[in-house]
């Protein structure tokens, strides 16, 4: 197996958790799609973990996934939040930075 | 290594194909279904890297814990279940394109460095009993403040969505 494998996979998860983030109007298909990129970045850290023979990044990946677990109670309650006082999760509806 | 090799291939297009149309379906159900499928696929590809403690938090955490709080928040915030709500906004186009973008620089910088260079397979095999050990040692204060900011973001959670 090359190493190159697990990064590209990555890369491409990464990219498309952009996309997500940036395309999607949903607001809890947003936070779904960081949790995308967040995956993203454990492979990365797991693989260059066995690729170097030390077990920090598995450790790493431990640490990420445990505060991608708060991020995302915290995120759904703003979401929640936002429904409440606008009864509307379209991302595009919060526009009141809009000049 | 052929057989490795192989699984890779199913694991890596499962995954691949699911996050693609995670982010494309117009139902925001089987958006989360197919998030299951990502994360599964990524379980199983820590598995193959011989990370079984992540695999099994990826499980429980991820798929276990994480999907049962988005679909709750699906569930809460009484998204049309059909195709009724327009889910993509209009410049779409435009995320796709920063999308490319940003995952071309990436890969082909990746492959510039790291071209052919192979997996260290030989190197130790880390079982949970060993990545216990480093936790609690080398980086017991970043495992203490990250109980800290799980109690937090629990307080914070309830504050925030507490009805008065």
């Amino acid at each position: 197996m090359l190493l190159n494998q697990f990064l590209i996979l990555g890369a491409v998860l990464f990219a498309t958790g952009v996309y997500g983030v940036l395309a999607r109007r949903n607001g809890v298909m947003v936070l779904m799609s960081i949790e995308l990129m967040l995956n993203a970045v454990n492979i990365n850290l797991v693989a260059f973990g066995m690729q170097h023979g030390v077990v920090s990044g598995q450790v790493f990946a431990l640490f990420v996934i445990a505060v991608a677990a708060a991020e995302v109670g915290v995120g759904l309650a703003i979401v929640l939040l936002l429904y409440r006082n606008r009864t509307s999760i379209d991302v595009e509806d919060f526009d009141l930075m809009r000049g | 290594m052929v057989a490795q090799n192989i699984f890779f291939g199913i694991l890596a297009a499962i995954v691949a194909i699911s996050a693609l149309r995670m982010v494309t379906t117009r139902n925001i159900v089987h958006a989360a279904l197919y998030l299951v499928a990502v994360l599964a696929g990524l379980g199983a590809l820590y598995v193959l890297l011989t990370a079984e403690f992540v695999a099994t938090t990826q499980v429980l955490v991820y798929i276990g814990a994480v999907m049962v709080l988005f679909l709750f928040g699906i569930m809460l915030t009484k998204a049309p279940l059909g195709n009724v709500m327009e889910m993509t906004g209009r410049q779409w186009p435009l995320a796709a394109v920063v999308a490319a973008l940003l995952g071309g620089v990436t890969i082909y910088s990746l492959v510039d460095r790291f071209g052919s260079e192979r997996l260290n397979t030989d190197g130790p095999i880390y079982r949970t009993a060993d990545v216990s050990d480093e936790v609690f040692s080398t980086y017991i204060v970043p495992f203490e403040a990250v109980s800290v900011l799980l109690l937090a973001a629990l307080i914070g959670a309830i504050v925030l969505a507490r009805k008065d």
